[in-house]
């Protein structure tokens, strides 16, 4: 889970993880031992569906001002560490 | 076994006692004027990161909302692809790579907004299942500084636009009925003519608007079974595709021939060296960790508002060629249907069916568009139906010469000027039949033998007649006239 979520933790933070981790765990088999048959999934707990927008042009942020939050940039473009992997 | 040992010339007919298995991912710029959940502008070519707001960059507190244009193109797609339009929600797909600021990409994974369509391919006759035309959000751009051509291993960094990020697209998923690369060409041509159609896209695959991921695998011929597949990404061009399916497909079948496993990977092509190779090993799909996007709530289109996006739909494809085809008497095969085909999948048959209606010669005008106009396609826009017309009509009524004709309309196109007008600056103004029949009997008078021997029955002659008015004419005589005048003057 720690490798999945690109974290470092120490022994001790990870023997705490489980543990909190596998309470949760536990919580989620507690429900699904209810019976759901004759419900459906529950996609959003609000009862909402079909919220749009118009396809209307807004302004955008300013280059400049984007860019001067990023740790680093260059040609204005945002400058990453090099990447390993490729791209999903 | 070296992946260069393959050679990568050909796409069709190499694998004896083997058949390739393909399926395509084509994923679809839509034609919004703004991105999927922002209202930052969608457009191409502009200045880096200047089409950015704190939505697409994913900042905190900032909330998605869908575009409902972006909804009804993807429709408009479902159900030009025939697909079953119901209900979908939006999942997070996350991963960590920087081209998604927010370090996932919002896609429909459970349940796709348009599922199990089917395409029928014009040429091959084909029925290609359609699994599903889902709505996603397109990624940044990635440009890799130093190290070796700007490929991503041995960069030193990478910079990041994210002017694409948020551009809505929508993936379409073929099931793995495609058997040739030529199959898949005419897929993704078929396709891209119907996006075009729909006016959901405007199909520019040099823009980057339609790009392609092949899935590819081989078995014996006969095999029930798949084999092992591997997925070559970011097919850019036609001409990619099917180049690299073909070396896809050879790579495999030389690696089972050889004793060796396919392994199943995603895999990038080269398209100077005409290679493809592995990108790294497939991920499960339970890395991605997709869960629900709590930010957005369910797309529920009701049946009206589809009924409405039906009506919204242009003339799609197979309708157009019908319409070419009743020009004709029995067309459903042959050089003239694949003409159709040409023309409808560049876009040409409006000119041509206006050529007719307008009285212009069906036949030819199809010819023409099909040849001369498709030669040069970026001028299209500055030949109107009109002026396409009056060309037809002048080659028809023998004013211009086969050869002439095409060199007007090669004018045209490159000024926008009209057949008349070209074809007099040309000086190939028709000669009058009178000055074509003064030539005639000026030929014959100097060919008196020649003239006994044609006059004699001896036909063959008849083309040194055309010849020598022809060179007098200095080519402006139209020869079908010369001949007609021959044979009266004979009997």
């Amino acid at each position: 889970m720690a490798n999945l979520a690109k974290l470092s933790l120490s022994e001790e933070e990870e023997l705490m993880y489980t543990d909190q981790l596998g309470a949760i765990l536990d919580h989620a088999r507690d429900i699904m031992s209810l019976d759901t048959d004759d419900l459906l999934p529950t996609a959003h707990p609000l009862e909402l569906k079909n919220v749009f927008r118009p396809d209307v042009e807004t302004a955008s942020l300013s280059r400049e001002e984007v860019l001067s939050q990023a740790p680093a940039s260059e040609d204005g473009r945002f400058l990453v560490p090099r990447i390993l992997g490729e791209a999903p | 076994m070296a992946d260069n040992s393959i050679p990568s010339d050909g796409v069709e007919g190499f694998l004896p006692g083997w058949e390739m298995v393909v399926g395509l991912e084509v994923h679809c710029e839509l034609k919004t004027k703004t991105k999927l959940f922002c209202g930052c502008a969608n457009s191409f070519g502009q200045e880096p990161n200047t089409n950015i707001c704190p939505v697409c960059l994913g900042l905190p507190g900032s909330l998605p909302v869908i575009n409902e244009q972006a909804v009804e193109l993807a429709i408009r797609i479902g159900l030009s692809l025939n697909c079953t339009v119901d209900k979908s929600i939006f999942h997070r797909k996350n991963y960590f790579y920087p081209d998604m600021p927010k370090d996932y990409q919002v896609s429909q994974y459970e349940k796709a907004i348009n599922e199990n369509g089917i395409l029928e391919l014009p040429l091959s006759k084909k029925t290609v299942r359609i699994e599903r035309a889902h709505i996603e959000e397109d990624t940044g751009k990635s440009v890799h500084v130093g190290g070796d051509g700007g490929r991503i291993h041995g960069a030193d960094h990478s910079l990041v636009d994210y002017n694409r990020a948020g551009i809505p697209l929508v993936e379409i998923v073929s099931a793995p009925d495609l058997r040739s690369a030529e199959e898949a060409r005419e897929y993704v041509t078929e396709l891209r003519s119907i996006l075009v159609a729909s006016a959901a896209s405007d199909g520019k695959m040099e823009e980057g608007s339609l790009r392609v991921d092949a899935n590819v695998s081989v078995r014996r011929q006969g095999s029930e079974e798949f084999g092992t597949r591997c997925e070559i990404k970011n097919l850019n061009s036609l001409r990619s595709l099917t180049r690299a399916i073909g070396y896809e497909a050879r790579r495999q079948v030389a690696l089972i021939e050889a004793g060796e496993r396919v392994v199943q990977q995603t895999r990038h092509w080269n398209e100077d060296q005409g290679i493809t190779s592995a990108m790294r090993s497939k991920e499960e799909a339970y890395d991605y960790r997709y869960f629900p996007e709590p930010d957005l709530v369910p797309l529920e289109p009701s049946t009206e508002w589809i009924s409405e996006i039906r009506t919204h739909i242009g003339l799609l494809p197979a309708a157009r060629r019908e319409r070419l085809t009743a020009l004709f008497s029995d067309v459903s095969s042959g050089p003239v249907y694949d003409q159709i085909v040409t023309a409808v999948g560049l876009g040409l048959d409006d000119l041509v069916v206006g050529a007719a209606e307008n009285g212009a010669d069906p036949r030819l005008a199809l010819a023409r568009a099909t040849n001369e106009v498709a030669s040069d396609i970026g001028n299209l826009p500055r030949l109107t139906i009109e002026k396409f017309s009056d060309l037809i009509k002048l080659e028809s009524q023998s004013k211009l010469s086969a050869t002439q004709a095409k060199t007007v309309l090669g004018k045209m196109l490159e000024s926008g000027a009209d057949a008349a007008g070209v074809a007099k600056s040309l000086g190939f103004e028709a000669l009058d039949s009178t000055v074509i029949e003064d030539l005639v009997d000026q030929v014959i008078g100097s060919s008196p033998k020649e003239w006994e021997r044609f006059s004699s029955g001896e036909d063959q002659l008849a083309g040194f007649f055309v010849g020598q008015v022809m060179k007098l004419s200095k080519g402006k005589a139209d020869g079908k006239i010369v001949t007609s005048l021959l044979r009266s003057k004979r009997s």
